[in-house]
């Protein structure tokens, strides 16, 4: 089966096409995201797409592209998918009336994608990761723990009470004159501390029984120490907050997960995985963090490829793909939904099923 | 006119949103100015917790999605963060024109251009020691004489 996925949600416009035999991980027959071409790199960074007239005016020539790559023509394909919330709706809009007018003219089904379904499938796109599974996702936009029982079979066990934990990562890398994007930047600037325990940062909501976020309080710690620092911070300065900064969301993304585990392995004696999704996943600090988490808790860490973690069309595309095996394709009268939780029920009964 | 309120704490922010919350109309902009970290967005929450009536109310940062709308409030609310644009025009295309039927809270006005209100509250936040912070309101056009009431 192969499927197009088209992703305009919010700051990337990508397409892509995918495939499967049926069980077993998939292929990539092509990957195209625009911040990615050379022509589109005025500033060596992504260049992030808030209007919808971005998407517009690059979406055609991205599909094209996507079958020129994978070589073949839209009458190859099985479905068209594209991401139809949660995001921006002007964004939003543009990816689904695509897909919706391709799948009109050719009649293929289509599939209105969940942006965070996308994330969450994506390790069984690259190592075909068997349901259920423990998903941590962790990016710019999003820092949530998920329960994957099935496509479309989602629990909550926990989400940001403020700011995503990729969000803390720009925002003290620019409250300490790094610069964007903050992610790499601070890693690197950590890297070189001589004293990483030097500066006193709150590890936010460790030791509470739930298994939420919270990361603006740290943000304000640094802007603290900076302003303490009289405003003005060296190389030095910057090694040690930044690797100070590690520390502090590591342990609590630690803490977190170890709660998300004890859930997960209550309700899921059978599930031995933990995914991460998301650009922070990236960061090889965490990362280690992380795997040896696993390893104490005889657990499996599995990470898609960076490319497949950031914002991309094979991710819908895959998803897509899933739902179309299962007879999941959507109506033409589908209407993009700006708020889409994969877990509507999580807010009134964060744990519930999961201790039973 | 102006209020200059000191914040010692978190607790503080929270009766502050108490103290404002019910002047709060629909069409109503406030801006809420200050460096990051400054407490901008927990004044917001806690403002939006108030009019929900509900302390657990989800209310993310709104700086990746650019603005988070809470239609079942009365006032209907929606929630800026511009810090991302770069061009007014790129708020229009966020609904700032449909969001003139709601209260609009706004992070980074710098960013609203010739689109920023001449009838609007201004709240702008510092930091100011370990916990505390001070916040100086100001009234503008028809919330100059508002602002007395609060």
């Amino acid at each position: 089966m192969k499927v197009l996925g088209i992703e305009t949600s919010c700051d990337e416009t990508a397409a892509a096409i995918v495939e499967d035999d049926g069980e077993g991980p998939g292929r990539v027959l092509s990957n195209v995201v625009l911040s990615q071409l050379d022509d589109h790199r005025p500033y060596g960074g992504v260049v992030p797409e808030i209007a919808a007239r971005a998407h517009l005016q690059h979406l055609d020539r991205l599909v094209r592209q996507a079958l020129d790559e994978a070589g073949l023509g839209l009458s190859d394909l099985d479905g068209i998918a594209a991401t139809a919330g949660p995001g921006l709706i002007g964004g939003v809009m543009v990816g689904v009336m695509t897909a919706k007018a391709m799948a009109a003219v050719t009649g293929l089904p289509f599939m209105a994608v969940n942006h965070l379904e996308g994330h969450a499938l994506t390790a069984r796109l690259t190592h075909g990761v068997t349901f259920p599974f423990l998903l941590l996702l962790v990016s710019g936009g999003h820092c949530q723990l998920l329960a994957v029982e099935g496509v479309g079979r989602y629990r909550r066990l926990g989400t940001t009470i403020d700011d995503a934990v990729g969000e803390a990562f720009d925002k003290s890398a620019k409250i300490m004159g790094l610069g964007y994007p903050g992610g790499p930047l601070m890693e690197k600037a950590a890297a070189g501390a001589a004293d990483p325990g030097r500066f006193d940062l709150p590890v936010p909501m460790k030791g509470r029984p739930d298994c939420d976020f919270s990361f603006s309080g740290l943000k304000t710690a640094v802007r603290r120490h900076v302003e303490n620092l009289g405003g003005t911070l060296t190389d030095a300065d910057r090694a040690d907050l930044a690797a100070s900064f590690h520390q502090a969301v590591g342990d609590s993304l630690i803490d977190r997960c170890t709660k998300a585990l004890k859930y997960f392995k209550e309700a899921f004696p059978d599930g031995k995985t933990l995914v991460v999704a998301g650009g922070v996943a990236a960061n090889q600090v965490l990362r280690a963090r992380l795997m040896d988490l696993c390893r104490r808790h005889r657990f499996d860490f599995v990470a898609p490829p960076l490319g497949l973690c950031t914002d991309n069309g094979a991710m819908i595309a895959w998803a897509g793909l899933e739902r179309l095996r299962l007879g999941l394709t959507d109506g033409l009268d589908f209407a993009p939904r700006p708020r889409w939780p994969l877990d509507p029920g999580a807010k009134a009964a964060p744990f519930a099923g999961v201790k039973a | 006119m102006t209020l200059t309120l000191s914040l010692a704490d978190e607790s503080a922010t929270k009766a502050l949103a108490a103290r404002l919350a019910p002047h709060l109309r629909g069409g109503d902009v406030v801006t809420l100015r200050g460096d990051l970290g400054a407490g901008k967005t927990a004044l917001a929450r806690f403002l939006i917790r108030y009019l929900a009536g509900d302390e657990a109310e989800e209310v993310p940062s709104p700086t990746f999605t650019l603005v988070q709308t809470y239609e079942h409030l009365t006032p209907p609310l929606w929630h800026f963060d511009l810090y991302r644009l770069t061009d007014p025009g790129e708020v229009v295309e966020l609904g700032w024109e449909e969001a003139r039927e709601a209260c609009a809270l706004v992070e980074w006005p710098e960013r609203l251009g010739p689109l920023l209100p001449r009838d609007r509250l201004d709240v702008q936040l510092t930091l100011d020691g370990p916990t505390a912070r001070r916040v100086v309101i100001t009234g503008h056009g028809a919330w100059e004489k508002r602002v007395a009431g609060i």
